[in-house]
């Protein structure tokens, strides 16, 4: 199986390459040889999902091959339930990002399948790294195609777009460059020898002294924030989201961030457990903000792709907020937020892009009163706003209900307020999220070319279905989602709890014994928990 | 025989030398001798740096300790060899386009490479002055080699008038370590530090001359002020070699004098380099932000990488020499590969070398701009090539030795460089092209280009057998 975990990176990498290989003209071969390529890597991705074992602790299908030996730098890779699911994900999205290049993008489509191929590679890489070194390498390997997809086939002001992505994003990675180094020689005076393996350093790093990693939690985190974007770091975001072509903007939102949100859990909450104890309330404020603000901007937004981009800032806070609580629940339903945006969104953002290619517009006030000329279209939006809206019985509102949990019954915070505000983000996003699609699809069309649109045609179903189904899926039955991350989760937190209070309240999970025996609160059945915590939610107060 | 074997393992610096005698000769005695110049340097080279790996196990040093023999020397040979091989490939179309091939081209360049070659071998204060000097001579003559434009003749003038005036300092530091150790050969000097019998006053004035004359060499402020000028009024070729080879044989030559004077550095010596890496750093990206003429912005650029070299020098620790010399290494490729680019898109006369020429290159030469970009992202210091692990593994060094704040300047200094890097990629990949740049395939400059893109791809994925090697002979 091990082989298999490189397969997810060595077959978008060997797409790549050939179609440098093709010639230009050869467009059909381009698009074939990409779309194989991705969805190769889903099978692959798939049957990663299949073999793993959710039960075990720790990493699995497990691969070090020694690279540069005087650093001690490794090909080190291996999954848990935390990255599996955004493996899922990125796998998941990019045939449905290729689907809807398929139109837009008519000019020098080698480079761009190429470049997505690339994109692809380096963003799996980023979330299957247990080298400090190689997901350093990763991560600034998708900025690469990233930056030439939004300057090149981005919208009119995309230059300026892509460098001011280009420049955030650096800035934000280089300190944690230095950083990474840093632990690699602390290891090396400390602990025998320089490193970059994360499972090495995992074990140094929480001993370090609190001055000492105070510094280190904010080289990481600042990278990581800038890339969430936590406010009031996100203002590249908008700009990006703008100019990116479609397929761009829902790589971008579906899986770029989500480096970021992966990163915080993976790297801050591992490796700086007490620097963490003290800044997480002051993070999880700067999510509730988040929430606020992105949702109020959003609402006064005409520029669809725009509203968008707010709404993305608004739903990442959900999930900085559900890290920093640093309870189960709030991870759990942090990391189901990940992929749930990334579903949710990156559909809002092909339905923008559908709307788009038909009209050259993208503001709001140009359409109206498309819902009797474009029916189907104007179903599977209404699924992706309720999805991204978090109405029960769609994925999106498990997320952000386990979040807001977490977030309430946190110790780590202790308090009630950010919980109840981050609640009130979720009544803005149906206000900001009906606002649009009444605008779009109902009262009377804003311009008489709106009477002759046609509604999708069989392509564009083809991107929107797979990710109704998916909506469907997750909203009605999470359980082999949350399963698979539960184990990795709940250890992580149970170390955490470990750390801060000495004892912990998180059953470590064992091997379940034949008999039946009545679970502990939080294992089980996600149906149970959901019940199980809200019974034990503290009654509201006078 | 003992004669014979010490001429054997010292056989690079022998033959670069009798091969540039050759060319000199050649160009003397033999009429419209271009191309057998051309082709006697090209296989004389090849030759050399086969030399260099024949004696890469020799050890110790030779003449009576005037040249140290085989490892990292031998090593450097190859490379200097190599960089001068692509500087032929690319420097041959290029004067035949500008018209101005003549023959004392080819014996210059290897006259320079002889001084860079011994420069890395040296292994005595007098083979090291010997080598920087064979070596800038050169240079000075090479910067005013069109020799009818008045930049040309005005870069060579600069650099000759301040070089020698850095060279006053270079010997009158060398004199003042001969007067307070009394000893010339680098092993001599290190047993008269080891022992405490060198006056500590002359010793520390020695190392700062030493220094002031390095600095200017390899261009660190505040001694880089004809940096722009000279690498912007040279030939574009010239400019490419000078830039690598120069810097890169003076940190190769510099690494065994400085080991020997180990015990003379003090922390204050230190921590003044680690000034004067962090103004270079500073100072050369932030100036390059403002220039539109790109040998400057290149030229700029070249300043802030001698910074980052010095980070080695700063942590005055085995790792920190790999580094600097890994450093060394990854750039002489990446920038001789970005100096490349421009000479193939420059015409005639300094046309062409705008930012704005290189609008839309990406439509018309899709190779020429992916293999500048794979340059520009090197010397930006991305991964996955050799510029990012040059940086990574200075960066260990000099954290290592308790300099983090240097390392946190350096990747500021990294952010500002980023933004003019971009810029060229702005225009190459997101501009319209307004005119046709029509440039000359198949010529031999591309073979340059590959070849040092594929040193730029190696050495940034597989840096394990450099290092490898470096930890075995440091």
């Amino acid at each position: 199986m091990v082989w298999v975990l490189v397969g997810t990176l060595a077959v978008p990498l060997a797409g790549f390459l050939f179609i440098l290989a093709l010639p230009r003209r050869h467009v059909r071969w381009i698009h074939a040889v990409s779309l194989t390529a991705s969805l190769v890597t889903l099978a692959l991705a798939i049957a990663l999902w299949i073999a793993f074992r959710p039960n075990e602790a720790g990493f699995q299908f497990h691969i070090a091959v020694r690279w540069i030996e005087a650093l001690d730098i490794g090909f080190r890779l291996g999954i848990d339930g935390i990255s599996l699911l955004l493996v899922l994900l990125t796998t998941f999205l990019m045939p449905i990002a290729l689907l809807a290049s398929l139109e837009p993008i008519r000019h020098r489509q080698k480079e761009y399948y190429a470049m997505m191929m690339l994109l692809e590679s380096a963003m799996l890489g980023v979330f299957v790294a247990l080298d400090t070194f190689l997901f350093y390498v990763f991560w600034e390997l998708v900025l690469i195609p990233m930056y030439f997809i939004i300057g090149i086939w981005g919208g009119g002001n995309r230059v300026y777009a892509a460098l001011k992505f280009f420049l955030y994003t650096l800035v934000g990675s280089l300190l944690m460059l230095v950083a990474i180094v840093w632990l690699g020689v602390y290891a090396e005076q400390h602990a025998g020898s320089f490193t970059a393996d994360f499972e090495r350093l995992r074990y140094i790093a929480p001993n370090l002294p609190i001055e000492l990693q105070r510094w280190l939690f904010w080289a990481f985190a600042l990278s990581f924030c800038i890339k969430v974007p936590l406010f009031p770091l996100h203002t590249w975001l908008p700009d990006a989201h703008v100019e990116a072509p479609t397929a761009g903007s829902v790589i971008l939102a579906g899986v770029l961030l989500k480096m970021g949100t992966y990163g915080l859990v993976r790297f801050n909450l591992e490796l700086f457990p007490q620097a963490s104890f003290e800044y997480a309330p002051l993070l999880a404020w700067l999510g509730v903000v988040g929430i606020l603000y992105g949702a109020l901007v959003a609402f006064a937004q005409n520029d669809m792709k725009k509203l968008i981009a707010y709404s993305s800032v608004s739903h990442l806070g959900f999930i900085v907020l559900g890290i920093f609580s640093m309870t189960v629940e709030g991870l759990q339903g942090a990391l189901l937020q990940m992929v749930n945006h990334g579903l949710s969104t990156g559909m809002l953002f092909l339905c923008v892009g559908m709307l788009y290619e038909r009209r050259h517009t993208r503001e709001l006030a140009e359409f109206g009163g498309l819902a009797p000329r474009m029916p189907v279209f104007a179903v599977l939006v209404a699924l992706a706003v309720l999805s991204s809206a978090g109405l029960p019985g769609l994925n999106g509102f498990i997320g952000e209900f386990l979040s807001l949990l977490g977030a309430a019954q946190s110790r780590f915070l202790d308090s009630f307020l950010p919980a109840v505000l981050g609640a009130c983000g979720i009544i803005l996003a149906a206000a900001y999220l009906l606002k649009f699609y009444h605008a779009l699809m109902f009262g009377q069309p804003g311009n008489p070319e709106n009477y002759h649109l046609r509604d999708i045609h069989w392509l564009e179903r083809l991107q929107l279905l797979p990710l109704v189904a998916l909506f469907l899926l997750i909203g009605l039955y999470p359980r082999p989602f949350l399963q698979t991350s539960e184990v990795a989760l709940r250890g992580l937190v149970a170390k955490l709890e470990q750390l801060r209070f000495g004892t912990t309240t998180i059953g470590v999970p064992e091997p379940k014994p034949p008999s039946e025996q009545p679970s502990p609160p939080g294992v089980g059945e996600p149906q149970k928990l959901l019940e199980e915590q809200l019974r034990r939610m503290p009654p509201p107060r006078p | 025989m003992e004669f014979v074997t010490q001429l054997s393992s010292a056989a690079p610096v022998v033959m670069i030398g009798l091969l540039a005698t050759a060319v000199m000769l050649i160009d003397a005695f033999v009429r419209d001798s271009t191309t057998i110049a051309f082709w006697t340097s090209l296989i004389g080279l090849l030759v050399v740096a086969g030399a260099g790996i024949a004696t890469v196990s020799a050890s110790g040093t030779v003449f009576s300790g005037m040249l140290s023999v085989g490892g990292t020397a031998a090593l450097f040979d190859v490379l200097l060899a190599l960089a001068g091989i692509l500087t032929l490939l690319a420097a041959r179309p290029y004067l035949r386009r500008e018209v101005r091939e003549y023959d004392e081209f080819y014996s210059l360049l290897l006259f320079a490479l002889a001084g860079a070659i011994m420069l890395a071998h040296s292994a005595h204060l007098i083979t090291f002055f010997l080598g920087i000097e064979l070596m800038s001579i050169s240079f000075y003559v090479l910067a005013g080699y069109f020799r009818s434009q008045p930049r040309s003749i005005e870069a060579a003038l600069k650099y000759f008038l301040l070089g020698a005036f850095a060279t006053g300092f270079l010997l009158y530091g060398i004199a003042m370590l001969y007067g307070s150790s009394g000893a010339l050969s680098y092993t001599a000097i290190h047993e008269h530090l080891q022992k405490g019998s060198a006056l500590p006053t002359l010793l520390l004035i020695g190392v700062g001359l030493l220094l002031v004359g390095i600095g200017f060499k390899i261009a660190i402020v505040p001694f880089h002020q004809w940096v722009p000028d000279v690498y912007q009024g040279a030939p574009t070729v010239v400019t490419a070699f000078m830039s690598t080879v120069g810097k890169a044989a003076v940190v190769i030559g510099l690494i065994p004098l400085f080991q020997a004077l180990q015990p003379a550095v003090e922390t204050k010596v230190q921590v003044a380099v680690a000034m004067l890496s962090a103004l270079t750093i500073l100072l050369g990206n932030i100036v390059a932000v403002v220039q539109s003429n790109i040998k400057r912005m290149l030229a700029y650029s070249s300043i802030a990488h001698a910074g980052y070299l010095l980070m080695g020098f700063v942590a005055q620790s085995e790792r920190g020499w790999a580094g600097m010399l890994f450093y060394a290494a990854a750039y002489v490729f990446m920038q001789l590969g970005a100096f490349v680019v421009v000479a193939i898109i420059e015409r005639e006369n300094e046309h062409r070398l705008e930012l704005s020429d290189y609008a839309g290159l990406s439509r018309r030469h899709p190779v020429l701009a992916a293999l500048m970009s794979i340059f520009l992202f090197s010397l930006t210091g991305l991964p996955p090539f050799a510029g990012f692990f040059g940086k990574y593994y200075l960066f260990t060094a000099a954290i290592a030795a308790g300099y983090t704040w240097l390392a946190i300047i350096a990747v500021i200094g990294t952010m500002i460089s980023a933004y003019f890097y971009l810029g060229v990629l702005v225009a190459m990949y997101f501009r319209e092209p307004h005119e046709s740049l029509a440039v000359a395939h198949g010529s031999t400059a591309m073979w340059t280009l590959w070849l040092s893109c594929i040193a730029v791809l190696a050495l940034g994925i597989f840096p394990t057998p450099f290092l490898q090697f470096l930890e075995r002979f440091l």
